[in-house]
């Protein structure tokens, strides 16, 4: 990052659940960078400190309310480690269940609500059409597929922990209760449906592809950097306690079968003035070098093969299209694509493990490690929780390392050049519409858990000011 | 409060427009009890010492300039109560607001949620915000015992803990330390409680604690288990005299 910068963040300027953009210029009049300016989460970990460990689930899981289920593992999972055991077999896969159902749900909201309006409607449908209504109204039954899928990602949730209003099902040691029989049918009942849903949504997004789609797109918003997620033992994709790997971009591997408490050994967090949210880094390249993405894109990177049949098929043809190290990152819709079917696969091998309706979930033990890591893949990417507890129990030190946050250099990066390919050479000082269309899409294809993001119909809230290199804004587009 | 033998003739009053007849010496209270009218309490636990403390159990006394405590108020002849009327609810529902407004309660994340007495009441008293700003005081978890944990956050200074422990248990660890809105719960001299030598571990406070303030550490949010009957087994434990079976001995310098 070069020195040239007016650094200030105008919290004054920002309008309420608008996703706020930035660009700055350099004195020749290019584009420098831009930057999305994304609110803190660190008061949140403040208010962990001097807490017993064992509400973290159930605490964590209602703070970070878009992804519940991932917080809820990750912190029982730490939770796990410090009492210094393994859960019981069914506990185990209860979590693997419940992990995956959370993707389903997450990435069909994704896809078929936020995303899909864009992708099948066209970019250059007007705004106030380009939502979920508007895709209901000219693909009824895509719209429908998706809200199902969705709906069967929920109910698998509820099957496995719904009876646990009262705080979070998984906790430390395993989880509150087993599955009952008639939970597991309901899943097993509703996965044809799901199946079919997944599909068309394939097939539909296919022929978008088939016609050339994003293609012009691709190479802007293609982007060097590292990718980490979860492997299993055979380098297979894995959602739920597996080891974490790191490759290169040329899909040379950094670091493999690492297990979460070496996470501060592979990654480091920058601080910049102008934003409170850290840059995880991934510490052996050094900031800003160090750049890597998380999600669906880099667990399809950083995978060797998906154990299930359809989804290794659809996988290859993801690899077919794209390449085998994808850096497109627009590429993520066919991969939370691909991904719903290695989900729903997984979990129907699940549903017949005869372990999973096994009534002991739980293991019992009281603190014996003051320090731990949890960790998982959550919809948008791997997630850490870090612990210190004091002898007693209460947390003395809370570290959440998100997807969001560990994307946010990419997402800048992202961004920046899309302003680069509208901005530079326009001559003048504006901001065109498409644009703002672009920066949108650049940012959907992240699937932020950012509340200007994640709003279920309707288009994203967007401010976007450019500013000239002494920091004077130059023009400000809103809608 | 204790010793509620009948006395010949008892005394005659009315609550609710019911008119009904009780021992002498009894409290409104447990004239409500006996007349199947309940009213909402905290602090109060049956066969435990009666301390008045947490005023949710007020009543109106005809002839009262002001509503009277009815777990500390001894009943009195031709007394006309009312139990239930608007000025009662909204001071019980104030009442609730300030223990929630004093203290740090987050249900969601807490052991007692769903077995709570405090929650409950809230629910049922219809209170479902707060009138006044929460004052957000940095409060404590005192987890140094090995069993057992104390949320500062939480405790609505009943004395349940304080009562039981000294009264049944006979151990005295809890006190009621400070004065006015300084006031806390201490175990042993103001120390952790688990450096407490006193404490037997026996885990009386924590079955009587209302809320979420005395928790085991096994428990993880909404995991709480109270034996509802232990509460009631105290009152025989303590009101009637322990008889040693035949043939048993003291222990030396027993009386
Ligand atoms: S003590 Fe009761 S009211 Fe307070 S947070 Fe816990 S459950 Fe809620
Ligand atoms: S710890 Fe529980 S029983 Fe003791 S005073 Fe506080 S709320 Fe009452
Ligand atoms: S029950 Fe009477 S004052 Fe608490």
């Amino acid at each position: 990052m070069t020195m040239e910068r007016r650094l200030v963040i105008e919290p004054l300027t920002r309008i309420e659940g608008h996703a706020r953009i930035t660009i700055h210029r350099d004195r020749q009049g290019l584009v420098q960078e831009a930057r999305l300016q994304v609110l803190e989460r660190r008061g949140f970990e403040q208010f962990c400190l001097g807490r017993p460990f064992t509400e973290m689930p159930a605490l964590t899981a209602r703070i970070c309310g878009i992804c519940p289920v991932s917080h809820q593992l990750a912190a029982a999972a730490a939770g796990d480690q410090l009492l210094a055991l393994e859960p019981p077999p069914a506990a185990r896969r209860l979590r693997s269940l419940l992990a995956l159902a959370q993707i389903i749900q997450s990435h069909a909201l994704a896809f078929f609500h936020l995303s899909s309006p864009d992708l099948l409607l066209g970019w250059e449908t007007p705004p106030e059409r380009r939502h979920l209504f508007g895709l209901i109204a000219a693909e009824p039954e895509l719209a429908r597929a998706g809200i199902r899928l969705r709906q069967f990602g929920q109910d698998a949730i509820e099957a496995v922990a719904g009876q646990s209003i009262h705080g979070a099902w998984a906790v430390p040691g395993g989880g509150l209760h087993s599955l009952r029989v008639d939970g597991r049918d309901r899943i097993r009942d509703a996965l044809p449906q799901a199946r079919l849903d997944a599909r068309f949504g394939l097939e539909r997004y296919k022929q978008v592809l088939d016609r050339g789609g994003l293609a012009d797109l691709e190479a802007i918003v293609s982007l060097k950097s590292l990718f980490l997620g979860l492997v299993g033992p055979e380098g297979q994709w894995c959602v739920q306690g597996g080891a974490l790997r790191l490759i290169e971009a040329d899909g040379r591997l950094q670091a493999d079968q690492r297990p979460a408490g070496d996470y501060g050994q592979l990654l480091a967090e920058a601080e910049e003035p102008w934003s409170l949210m850290t840059f995880p880094y991934v510490r052996a390249l050094g900031y800003p070098r160090g750049l890597y993405r998380v999600g669906p894109l880099a667990r399809l990177n950083v995978c060797n093969q998906i154990g299930t049949a359809w989804a290794a098929s659809e996988l290859a043809e993801y690899r077919q299209r794209n390449g085998r190290i994808v850096l497109n990152a627009f590429a993520s819709h066919q991969a939370r694509l691909v991904e719903i079917v290695a989900c729903l696969e997984a979990i129907e091998q699940l549903l017949e493990d005869p372990e999973l309706l096994d009534p002991l979930v739980r293991h019992r033990a009281s603190l014996n490690r003051l320090e731990a890591v949890g960790m998982g893949e959550a919809p948008r990417g791997t997630l850490f929780h870090h612990y210190r507890v004091n002898p007693d129990g209460l947390l003395e030190h809370v570290n959440l390392l998100v997807a969001t946050g560990q994307n946010n250099l990419a997402m800048n990066r992202t961004i920046t050049a899309l302003a680069r390919h509208h901005l530079d050479g326009l001559g003048t000082a504006s901001i065109p519409e498409a644009l703002l269309n672009r920066i949108e899409a650049g940012i959907r294809a992240f699937d932020p858990c950012l509340s200007c993001a994640t709003h279920a119909a309707g288009q994203m809230a967007l401010q976007v000011q450019l500013f000239d290199a002494d920091g004077s804004l130059l023009a400000e587009r809103r809608r | 409060m204790s010793g509620s033998g009948v006395k010949e003739g008892g005394v005659r009053l009315q609550i609710d427009g019911r008119a009904l007849q009780v021992a002498e010496g009894s409290s409104l209270l447990q004239a409500c009890h006996a007349a199947g009218i309940s009213v909402p309490t905290l602090c109060f636990v049956e066969g435990l010492s009666v301390v008045g403390a947490c005023r949710l159990c007020l009543v109106s006394v005809a002839g009262q300039p002001r509503p009277l405590a009815a777990c500390t108020t001894a009943v009195g002849a031709g007394m006309v109560v009312e139990t239930r009327n608007a000025t009662l609810a909204l001071l019980r529902q104030l009442g609730l607001e300030l223990l929630f407004q004093e203290g740090n309660h987050v249900c969601a994340f807490c052991v007692a949620s769903g077995s709570c007495e405090l929650q409950s009441l809230a629910q049922q008293l219809g209170v479902d915000h707060l009138r006044y700003p929460a004052q957000r005081q940095q409060r404590r978890v005192d987890a140094s015992h090995p069993r057992f944990l104390l949320d500062h956050n939480v405790c609505i200074l009943c004395s349940r803990c304080v009562r039981v422990c000294a009264e049944i248990e006979g151990a005295q660890v809890w006190e009621l330390a400070e004065r006015g809105s300084a006031t806390r719960l201490v175990a042993g001299l103001d120390q952790p409680w688990g450096s407490v030598d006193g404490c037997t571990s026996c885990g009386k406070c924590v079955q009587l604690c209302p809320t979420g303030a005395l928790a085991d550490k096994a428990w993880t949010t909404g995991e709480r288990q109270v034996d509802a009957s232990v509460a009631a087994r105290l009152r025989p434990t303590r009101l009637e005299p322990v008889r040693l079976p035949a043939g048993w001995d003291t222990p030396d310098g027993m009386p």
